[in-house]
């Protein structure tokens, strides 16, 4: 295996009784892509991130996430990558601040690092009046802005993003396209998955679940013209819609 | 008389009233329209339905929904309107036939007595209708929440977010369902973070942080776009958006899919883009001129 591959997954399968949520996928994502992650609703992208990001166990199937092995070493996964989610991602009720100390601490960060990190990241979301203020009076937009950059504080090699745009405003969800960008030219492998389409001709390759498998996995332009589609939503629909289980 | 009036509607949040959820709102809606609410989370959609569905009160403004006021006559409201919440709100123990059972039941009527307003969405989840509302599928849950908002025939339909977190195929079949309910005459007012979802409405309001950027068709929100805009594409977008924002004559310049869309100064603009154009050919750039999207005209309207 090359150094280069930050992810890999063979024949990685996980079943919940006789239901096959995850069906043999097998890729690779290298350092410093931006991989995203596409499927229907109940494709089974939920349950495949969640066996990279070492919360569940598969039941067959290799995989490795950093170099680091999913059933032997997955508590050392998590403390390798960076998780961020619409739904969850700061603590409302702490400062700016706060939280990034809190997230800092949590990964084992000393003193010195938390406290450099936390000034250069307030200076570059100019946040810097903002740092004793709780998150929960932020707007949207710059709450989603701080995940992010919480979510890489540690400097994680990876971090997996699950539909971190949802519902946020046009101009915002650019701004924060533009920092994944930023991510991924330091080096940071980027892992997304989103629900809206022109965002996944932002990454670099795109790979499409069905029905728990990896139906089709290249670049977009690729995609689009294997597919004779004029975008990706195009190719999405002809693909989601070959789909015969239902949606969880 | 329009289905819905909604005049000066202020509403705040918080002890000193600091959290300024919906600022002067003023707009109608006629009798069987399908209208768009069309805003990023926080622009204070929610609110709005809450008000107008009487289950929230207004710190001041007025509104009617079917004539009626949403203050003092709230008990003609609640008989006349459906909602669908954003959170799925039915009962999760009880099975499908029973949610829409007991929907019918407290407003005084039976499945069987409007069945053909449910019809074409229900016998999609008739083959579950013994399993329980909560170990249903995402799609077959918002199919369910649908009819339970449909069975009393309600003359306006409310339904907030209700396609947030599908997925692009589901998205466009819940579009399909509406486009149904709306040849049967019922007023629907809809609220979408999703920009591309605005084309499918007969008006829309563009919203965002309480206040309303623009009222119009979506040919008309488009026609409003007064500046040219180019779509340009080239194999490195990334330094290629660099250099178009650094252009003199360019206004805007964002990623918007496959392409960046480039908006213009002036039409004098458009010869001197299509030179800069044509002195990198060789490095593959293209550029065309397109009209545009209700997306480009929200941010084009937010940057204002």
């Amino acid at each position: 295996m090359s150094n280069n591959k930050v992810i890999t997954a063979n024949e990685l399968t996980k079943t919940f009784g006789d239901f096959v949520a995850v069906d043999h996928i097998s890729f690779e994502v290298e350092k410093g892509e931006i991989f995203g992650f596409l499927g229907a609703n109940g494709a089974g992208k939920t349950t495949a991130m969640r066996m990279l990001c070492g919360l569940s166990m598969p039941t067959s199937g290799k995989a490795t996430v950093a170099g680091l092995d999913v059933y032997t070493e997955n508590e050392k996964i998590k403390r390798s990558i960076g998780y961020m989610s619409q739904k969850f991602s700061l603590y409302d009720d702490l400062t700016v601040k706060e939280n990034m100390q809190f997230y800092g601490g949590i990964y084992g960060k000393k003193d010195a690092f938390i406290k450099s990190k936390t000034a250069s990241i307030l200076q570059e979301l100019h946040l810097e009046k903002e740092a004793n203020v709780l998150v929960k009076s932020l707007p949207l937009g710059w709450k989603q802005k701080l995940a992010f950059s919480v979510a890489v504080f540690h400097e994680p090699e990876i971090v997996f993003l699950d539909e971190p745009t949802g519902g946020v405003d046009p101009v915002t969800r650019r701004e924060f396209w533009n920092m994944i960008y930023q991510a991924s030219a330091n080096g940071i492998t980027v892992f997304v998955t989103t629900h809206y389409m022109d965002e996944a001709e932002y990454c670099n390759r795109v790979s499409i679940m069905v029905d728990g498998r990896i139906e089709a996995l290249d670049a977009p332009a690729q995609l689009k013209q294997q597919y004779h589609a004029a975008s990706m939503d195009d190719v999405f629909l002809k693909l989601a819609r070959k789909a015969v289980r239902a949606a969880d | 008389m329009p289905a819905v009036t909604v005049e000066h509607i202020i509403k705040t949040y918080g002890k000193k009233k600091e959290v300024l959820a919906l600022n002067d709102l003023s707009f109608d809606v006629a009798p069987g329209e399908l209208f768009g609410i069309i805003g990023p989370d926080g622009a204070g959609k929610t609110s709005l339905f809450r008000i107008l569905t009487t289950l929230l009160l207004a710190d001041s403004g007025k509104a009617t929904v079917d004539g009626f006021d949403v203050v003092q006559s709230y008990k003609e409201i609640r008989k006349r309107v459906g909602y669908m919440p954003g959170r799925f709100s039915l009962y999760t123990d009880l099975s499908v036939e029973e949610n829409l059972n007991f929907f019918a039941t407290i407003f005084n009527t039976s499945i069987k007595e409007n069945y053909d307003l449910v019809k074409e969405i229900y016998v999609q989840i008739e083959p579950f209708k013994d399993r329980k509302a909560g170990k249903l599928s995402g799609g077959m849950k918002q199919k369910l929440a649908l009819c339970c908002a449909l069975i009393h025939r309600p003359s306006v339909l409310f339904l907030d977010e209700p396609t947030t977190g599908v997925d692009a195929v589901s998205r466009k079949e819940f579009w399909e369902m509406l486009k149904g309910l709306r040849q049967q005459g019922i007023t629907i007012l809809v609220s979408t973070p999703y920009m591309d979802e605005a084309r499918l409405c007969d008006r829309v309001a563009l919203i965002q942080n309480g206040a309303i950027l623009s009222i119009n068709t979506p040919a008309g929100v488009v026609d409003e776009f007064s500046y040219p805009l180019w779509a340009v594409q080239s194999p490195a977008m990334l330094p290629l958006l660099n250099e178009l924002k650094a252009l003199p004559f360019v206004k805007d310049a964002y990623p918007f899919g496959a392409y960046h869309h480039v908006v213009l100064n002036n039409a004098a603009a458009e010869n001197q883009l299509h030179q800069w154009v044509q002195q990198f050919a060789v490095t593959n750039v293209q550029a065309k001129k397109i009209t545009a999207d209700i997306e480009d005209c929200f941010i084009a309207l937010m940057k204002n």
